[in-house]
């Protein structure tokens, strides 16, 4: 019995992320990206160059409208994208240098929609997740289910394992598609706009628990969202992210300042500081 | 949390050819002139021993000259349709996907028989030719399928359509230089025939059978992962353009060398591995060799009816599988459209 617990809460111990040797997690140094219609056309979205640094057991947000280039940034962190300029590093390693099954190992990117096209049950999706440890044709082991119940545990998920994907709510859906990410044993956690689909009950409960993640389970999170106020609330840093540049990035407060937040957003915003010391922000002016 | 187990892979499959064993021991034993099964399981037994000398000669030449050859052929065709539609489905990501509607068939078709005008009598000639029409027709759906950089369902079917039409109406022309005892044989190939024995040695076929298949089973865990989306296959490791290419040409050899024997049996591949889905889930380290198996199954059948249903006339085994498939391509089309 003893070695049973032993042996699982040697498990749970290798389901949190490695410890970075100076702290940094992530470290995008002066990367950039353009997209073109074709290989000879002009640019028609240009991002950077952009500098980013993430550490052990922040949550950081990417705030910014709609084509700022926040998801671009993200998939150059992920490593999906290969900058054109400057590196991305994730401990201390290029990305782009990485095979991509240990690339997977370290980094999961949770994209924004998920459509399958046969029917899944919740538990065979979260194995999914142990892919990149696996071998030729990938049975999974004992280990892999425990660590994919253990995930399922993390998010809170554990009595959805028998249920079919597609009969979930769109909370416990998100919830099930970051345990899979959490299967991977990431250190570096990547979500774009996890909240989208999401009522307001559940973007509060999916950024507490991401929260959680990264203050008593050490993963770096790194958000991709448009809602200010549930950001500044949970993020240790925000990047404000417009027209392809990173315009401020810091602590919530210091990047919540009404003419920056008016001029990016192009809205009558207004700010306010709570007790707490994080920023809120309301829509301000006659409208 | 049951995860999949080799030794329950093996299991089914087991299980699933012990069916096929009484399906060919009963399609042996059905024709015009009927063997009884302690007859057959006999001669089948000295067969396997060598033992020629002691099968009576009416046995030798019904078993191992007509029927035997003919179920061998049956298993072939089954078995490499049917998972050619399990890859097609998982690589084009359309549950309706089938050589057959693709046209992949019909670029194979027209492959074959440009080969039978152009060499007549060179071995392997068809096979080869088949593969390149089933090749390139997949890379042409391919291309017309995406809306936008992204395979569009609806687009991908349509443009299938299109394909197989337009493939078919150039058969239609090339058929009118074929004279015209040529032409009837091939009009029955063409909706789908296991009369006909195959110009090359059927090992030869089934060694490219195996391989292919063996290929693609490689890929199924990989598979597994592309069904959820290209990009979060890309995410957890997956090598997507690697995986595509071995699938995309070992699919394509498999409609190449079923359409090259048999002509284009439709629906195959689309009605077995959706059954094999009800039955053993969507895993595809399961559904492959089940898909080739139960395909195998699938067309053994198909044929014992087409050769016994009206007897003395044979129909088609085409228009057997088209008379099941049909009807189920319709009904998972609207299920998929509510």
């Amino acid at each position: 019995m003893s070695s049973a617990a032993g042996s699982n809460s040697a498990l749970a111990a290798r389901a949190m992320p490695p410890r970075s040797a100076d702290g940094v997690r992530v470290r995008a140094e002066q990367v950039s990206y353009a997209y073109s219609a074709t290989d000879r056309s002009a640019p028609k979205f240009t991002l950077g160059p952009v500098s980013f640094e993430a550490r052990e057991r922040e949550l950081i947000a990417i705030l910014g409208p709609n084509a700022s280039g926040k998801s671009t940034l993200l998939k150059l962190l992920a490593g999906v994208l290969k900058p054109l300029a400057g590196r991305v590093e994730v401990d201390g390693e290029e990305v782009s240098g990485l095979e991509t099954r240990t690339r997977a190992q370290r980094i999961a990117l949770v994209a924004q929609e998920s459509a399958l096209l046969f029917p899944l049950r919740v538990w065979e999706y979260v194995l999914q997740g142990r892919y990149p440890y696996g071998k030729r044709l990938r049975f999974e082991s004992d280990e892999d289910c425990l660590l994919a119940g253990n995930a399922l545990a993390q998010v809170g998920a554990d009595t959805l394992r028998d249920r079919w994907m597609d009969q979930l709510s769109g909370g416990e859906k998100q919830r099930v598609i970051l345990a899979r990410a959490l299967a991977q044993q990431p250190s570096l956690l990547l979500l774009d706009e996890p909240t989208q689909h999401l009522d307001i009950g559940g973007k509060v409960e999916l950024l507490r628990r991401l929260r959680k993640l990264a203050d008593e389970h050490r993963y770096t999170v790194v958000v991709v969202t448009h809602e200010l106020n549930l950001a500044a609330e949970f993020s240790d840093r925000i990047a404000l992210m417009h027209n392809g540049k990173c315009l401020r990035m810091g602590s919530p407060v210091e990047v919540y300042e009404r003419d920056v937040l008016q001029q990016v957003f192009e809205a009558p915003l207004e700010v306010e500081v709570r007790e707490s010391g994080r920023p809120r922000v309301i829509l301000g002016g006659n409208h | 949390m049951r995860p999949l187990t080799p030794q329950k892979i093996v299991g089914i499959c087991a299980a699933l050819l012990g069916i096929l064993f009484v399906e060919g021991v009963i399609s042996l034993r059905m024709g015009a002139y009927p063997i009884g099964v302690r007859d057959i399981v006999a001669t089948l037994y000295h067969g396997a021993l060598g033992q020629w000398d002691v099968i009576p000669s009416e046995f030798l030449l019904i078993v191992f000259k007509l029927r035997l050859p003919r179920i061998a052929l049956g298993i072939l065709v089954g078995a490499a349709l049917s998972t050619a539609g399990a890859s097609f489905q998982a690589l084009l990501r359309n549950p309706l996907a089938d050589p057959y509607v693709l046209g992949v068939s019909s670029g194979a078709a027209l492959g074959a028989i440009i080969s039978l005008i152009l060499a007549p009598h060179t071995p392997g000639a068809i096979q080869a030719a088949a593969f390149a029409g089933a090749a390139g027709t997949v890379a042409i759906v391919y291309f017309l399928g995406r809306r936008g950089g992204q395979l569009d369902s609806p687009t991908l079917l349509l443009a299938g359509i299109v394909a197989a039409s337009f493939l078919s109406a150039v058969i239609m022309f090339l058929m009118t230089t074929l004279s015209g005892r040529d032409l009837r044989g091939m009009a029955f190939w063409l909706m789908g025939d296991l009369q006909s024995a195959p110009s090359v040695d059927l090992r030869w076929l089934y060694f490219l059978l195996i391989v292919a298949v063996g290929c693609i089973f490689t890929t199924s865990s990989d598979l597994n992962l592309i069904l959820t989306g290209e990009q979060e296959a890309r995410h957890l490791g997956v090598n997507v353009n690697r995986v595509k290419l071995v699938v995309y040409i070992a699919a394509s050899v498999l409609t190449g060398l079923a359409v090259s024997v048999s002509g284009a049996i439709g629906y195959v591949g689309l009605l077995v591995p959706h059954a094999m889905r009800m039955l053993f889930g969507t895993d595809y380290r399961l559904l492959i060799p089940t898909s080739a198996i139960g395909g195998a199954i699938a067309i053994v059948l198909a044929d014992t009816l087409a050769r016994t249903i009206v007897a003395p006339t044979e129909l088609p085994v085409g228009a057997m599988t088209a008379l099941a498939g049909a009807p189920v391509f319709i009904y998972l089309m609207r299920r998929r459209m509510r």
